[in-house]
Parts: C-alpha cells; structure tokens; sequence
C-alpha cells in the first residue's frame, strides 16, 4: 500500500486549514491556561495522544524511526498540492499527545511554513521546561525531522 | 575518631528531618523520592561537613607545610581509615579513591586487565549487569582477543549458579559481578560466587560491583573474599564524584598505574618517573577532598543509624508496596528473588514506563523508568524498559501509599 492512497490529517484538521500556524499555536497555548496544574495539562495531553490514530502499522519500522526519542516514535508523510501532511505514532501516549499537538499545527502546509514555523507554544506552555531533558530531546527530534521532511519536498519542488 | 551521631531509637518522621531535601514540594505536593537506587539523598551531616571544608580548611593536601592544607591532608586521610573500618579492608592503603564506581571497574580493566588478560582467556559476568560492569570488559576482551561468558538469570532474576559452574575454566581470569542488581534488587551470593571461583584457581580475580550493596548491607571485603569491590559514595547518602575501590593490596602494589600525573609519582626526571607506593599511585592529579570529607560524614552517618535499623525498615517498606503493588491489576513486578533489596520494577500490561513515570511526577512522586542501564537483562525479560521505585530508610509507608495512589490514578488516565 502507498502512502499516498491513505487518508491523511483528521477533519478537525480542516477546521484550522483557515488559520495561520501562528493563530494555531496561540490557540494552543490559550487552552493550555486554563489548566492549572501538570496533572490536568497532561491528562489533555493524554486525550490528545488517544484520539491520534490512523498509523499504517506496517510503517512501524526502523526506516520511519525518529531517532533521539527515548520511546518510539514513527513518522510518515504525504505531499498533496504542495502541502505536506503527517501522519505519526508512539508506544507513549503522552509522547503521541505532543506530536498531535505538532501535527495539528503544522498539517497540510507548504514546506515553507512548516520551515519557518517558530513553534513558540511549546515554549509558552510551559512544555519546553517541564519536560525533562531526555523528553525535550524527544520533542526536539520530532521537530527536526518534520522539518527535515518539509526541506525535503521544497528541494525536489524546486528540481 | 568517635562518631559525632549517637545511637537513638528508629523512627522515620526523625530521620526524616536529617535530610533537607525531603521537606521539599514538587508541584505543590510533598516530593516522594523513590529513586535511590540512582542517587541518594544527603543527611545535613553531610552538607554541613562539606560546607565546612571549603570554609575552614580548603588547600590542596600532601604538599602544604601550612596549617589548614596539614589538616585538609589529615581530613582526606582519615576518610580511607573511615573507608577501610567500614568494609573491614586490611589496611588503608587498600582504599583507592576514584570518581565512582564506574571509573573504579574502568580502573581494574584497563590495569589488572591489561596486565593479566591475553589472547583466548574469559572473563565471567552476568546478565543483570549494569552497562558500566560490561562495557569496561568488552573492551578489554576486544583489545585482548578474549571472551566475555555471562552466567544467565532465571525468570525471578536470580543468577543461574550451576551455569555459571559451568562457565568456570582454566581461561577464566577475571569474574565481575554486581553484589545487587539496580534494576532487579536482587542479592547475588558473593560469597559463594568468589569461593566457587577461588576453588577452580587462586588466580582468578574476582570483582564485586558493590554499588547497590554499600547502603543496604554491611560488607566486609575480607569474609567476602573479594579480590575487588567498588561503590560511590552517592548511593550511600555522601557526595557525588567519589568513589572506592578496594583492592587486594599484592594486587594493587603489581598493577600498572591507569592515570600518570602529580601525586602518584616518586621522582620525575626526563630520564623516566618511578611510582609512588599504593594507594597514591593510582590517584593521579589533585583529589576530591571535598567527596572524602563528605564521605566520612555519611558513613559516620550510616554507623549512626546501624545497619539493623536500616535493613527493618527497608525490608517493611519492600514487603509494604510489594503486597499493594500486587493488587493492581495488569502490573507485574520484574524481579521477584528470593534475596532482593528495596527496588521494585514492574511493568504495567499496555502501557508505556515513561509514561507512568510522568504521571507519578506531577504527583510529586520520583521513580526511574527505562532500562536501567541495562538493556541485556531488559531483552532477557522481552520488555522495552520498567517502572523502577527504590526505597531508603528515609521512606515511610505514607509515602508508599502516596505512590500507589498516583500510580492507580495514572493507570486509570493512561488506560
């Protein structure tokens, strides 16, 4: 099966297609603030992590493999128009919580929003310092290689 | 040197005020420290005779004629006879000090092993060691065409002694094994284990990876048998960066030295260096007189307490959250020896270590998850990595229940 013929991005992703990323991001770190401690913003990390779903499981393999994580996290992507989509799992639910949070911004862009995107959220979340370290690296890793896949197509855009 | 602490009556709630760090909130909640087998807590004896080195006589030690350099030497001194007393060594010059555990074994490689391990020789480990008491002899036995055998674990990871009879030969010239397994908390037969070595030949050098033992149990090289025995001092309520290792002094004195530098010289001339005698000879460089000074106050702190008192109350908290972890439904405890210490790894059927490490945080509560430095013995159990909490004497039942608590509410989130 190609990667193409799938289904990617959710419905509720189509609800932010009128937003910028910044707009996304700030809607992000506004839900955030109603939570009042880690407890809660997790468990919405949590719901989040549960609801990404639709990973092929074949794709479960080392090739599709975000190295840098201290659990697995896998990757795949799809261009449509000039707009990358993601799709993405972990064995973490709260590891997959924060890569929804990521897909959820950074969905069906052009490679050239995804490379400037600032991703100031997380940083305004709160979830840069809390996170220790090792998770952060994790998070970090995801962000390079979504990066890394948006450089990827705007190269072969400009072939 | 007459111990500062005198000996009262066990009780938690007062133990529990030596240590500052543990009236602290993480997250508006009480911390609960259940990950000693990685770091210890500090009792304020300890804080207090580090703060009063560098304020009373901090000078480089050996070489000053002036005062307070004579009484830093006397300080740093005084902490390998503290050392020697502690695990009944012969003599102090037994005691070298290191960095930790780590460049302790590293220490033994790359000098005993050098020296003693050729080409078609064994050394003997087993499948629960922590990476630092495997990779060290990987090394050596790349460099030397040698052959690493593991003695394997039975499913209660416990070590499989009849195989590990086996592995015994006349190429056997080194086995390191770990006194107590950090993942497991399991109690290997030392004794047994160097008797059984010292049986097939006097030659063979046995060393015991004392990291997890040093605090939970009273250790004595010499009934033990061991050729080497190694520990940091902050598993056992001292500073980090300082560590021990013993050694045999016959052995010490015709081992090489590891590391060359100032104070583990005799002469220098370009013409070429003699040694200095042991232990010097192996402590090149300026020493961590600060972590020997702190030392000395931890073990003056553990003599206080008295290794009985200790033992209780490790052994009721293990049997205390070992009885309610049963009751959740899912989890299953990795490492149910017969013989274990304070450390209870589990894993939680469907869902992720991290993940329930996470959760427990924002419940104030520390454990460790992953694989523990040891992924060999992860792979022997099929399992990515576990939730590891590990108590101290310093823990109360409270705190267990604080830990059940989040750990069922986390499992009820995560679910």
């Amino acid at each position: 099966m190609s990667i193409s013929k799938l289904e990617f991005g959710n419905k509720s992703n189509d609800l932010y297609m009128d937003k910028t990323i910044q707009e996304i991001e700030e809607e992000i770190v506004d839900e955030f603030s109603f939570f009042e401690s880690w407890q809660d913003k997790y468990e919405y990390i949590i719901e989040l992590g549960k609801k990404l779903k639709g990973y092929p499981e074949d794709k479960q393999t080392g090739e599709y493999k975000v190295k840098g994580c201290q659990s697995s996290v896998w990757l795949v992507t799809d261009e449509t128009d000039g707009r990358i989509a993601f799709k993405a799992d972990s064995d973490s639910t709260i590891v997959k919580g924060l890569i929804a949070l990521l897909i959820r911004v950074l969905n069906n862009r052009t490679p050239d929003e995804i490379l400037n995107a600032k991703l100031d959220f997380i940083g305004k979340t709160g979830l840069q310092q809390h996170l220790a370290q090792t998770r952060a690296n994790g998070l970090a890793a995801m962000i390079k290689q979504m990066k890394m896949y948006a450089l990827a197509y705007k190269a072969k855009q400009q072939i | 040197m007459q111990d500062t602490l005198t000996k009262k009556i066990f009780d938690v709630e007062e133990v529990r005020k030596d240590f500052p760090i543990l009236s602290r909130e993480v997250e508006g909640k009480p911390l609960v420290y259940l990950d000693n087998a990685a770091t210890s807590q500090k009792p304020q004896s300890v804080i207090n005779a580090i703060s009063d080195y560098y304020s009373n006589y901090n000078a480089n030690i050996h070489r000053g004629v002036y005062s307070i350099s004579i009484k830093a030497s006397e300080a740093y001194e005084n902490a390998k006879i503290k050392v020697k007393e502690f695990i009944n060594a012969s003599n102090e010059r037994e005691i070298i000090f290191t960095r930790g555990t780590t460049e302790a074994i590293n220490l033994i490689a790359y000098s005993y092993g050098l020296e003693n391990v050729n080409e078609g020789d064994e050394i003997i480990i087993s499948e629960m060691e922590h990476h630092a008491n495997i990779v060290p002899w990987q090394v050596l036995c790349e460099k030397k065409k040698a052959a690493l055998k593991v003695i394997p674990v039975n499913d209660s990871g416990e070590l499989l002694i009849d195989e590990y009879k086996k592995l015994l030969s006349d190429k056997t010239k080194i086995v390191a094994i770990g006194h107590i397994s950090n993942s497991l908390g399991t109690i290997n037969p030392v004794k047994e284990i160097i008797r059984l070595a010292k049986e097939k030949s006097k030659d063979i050098a046995v060393v015991v990876d004392g990291a997890q033992a040093i605090h939970h149990t009273k250790v004595d090289v010499r009934d033990m048998g061991a050729d080497f025995y190694v520990f940091s001092s902050h598993k056992m309520y001292g500073p980090m960066g300082i560590g021990v290792l013993y050694g045999r002094s016959e052995l010490l004195e015709a081992m090489p030295p590891y590391q060359t530098g100032g104070d583990m010289i005799s002469t220098v001339s370009f013409k070429g260096t003699t040694y200095n005698d042991i232990p010097m000879k192996f402590e090149a460089g300026t020493p961590n007189v600060e972590g020997a000074v702190g030392l000395t106050a931890a073990i003056d702190y553990i003599n206080a307490i008295g290794f009985d008192d200790i033992h209780k109350q490790e052994a009721e908290l293990l049997e205390y959250a070992t009885a309610q972890l049963k009751e959740i439904n899912g989890l299953k405890i990795i490492g149910t020896a017969k013989e274990k210490t304070g450390v209870i790894s589990f894993v939680v059927e469907g869902l992720n270590a991290l993940d329930i490490g996470i959760m427990l945080d924002t419940n104030g509560v520390a454990v460790r998850t992953g694989q523990h430095c040891t992924e060999p013995l992860m792979e022997r159990f099929s399992i990515p990595g576990t939730v590891r909490a590990s108590f101290a004497f310093y823990n109360s039942k409270e705190e267990i229940d604080v830990f059940v608590n989040a750990l069922k509410k986390a499992i009820e989130i995560l679910k």
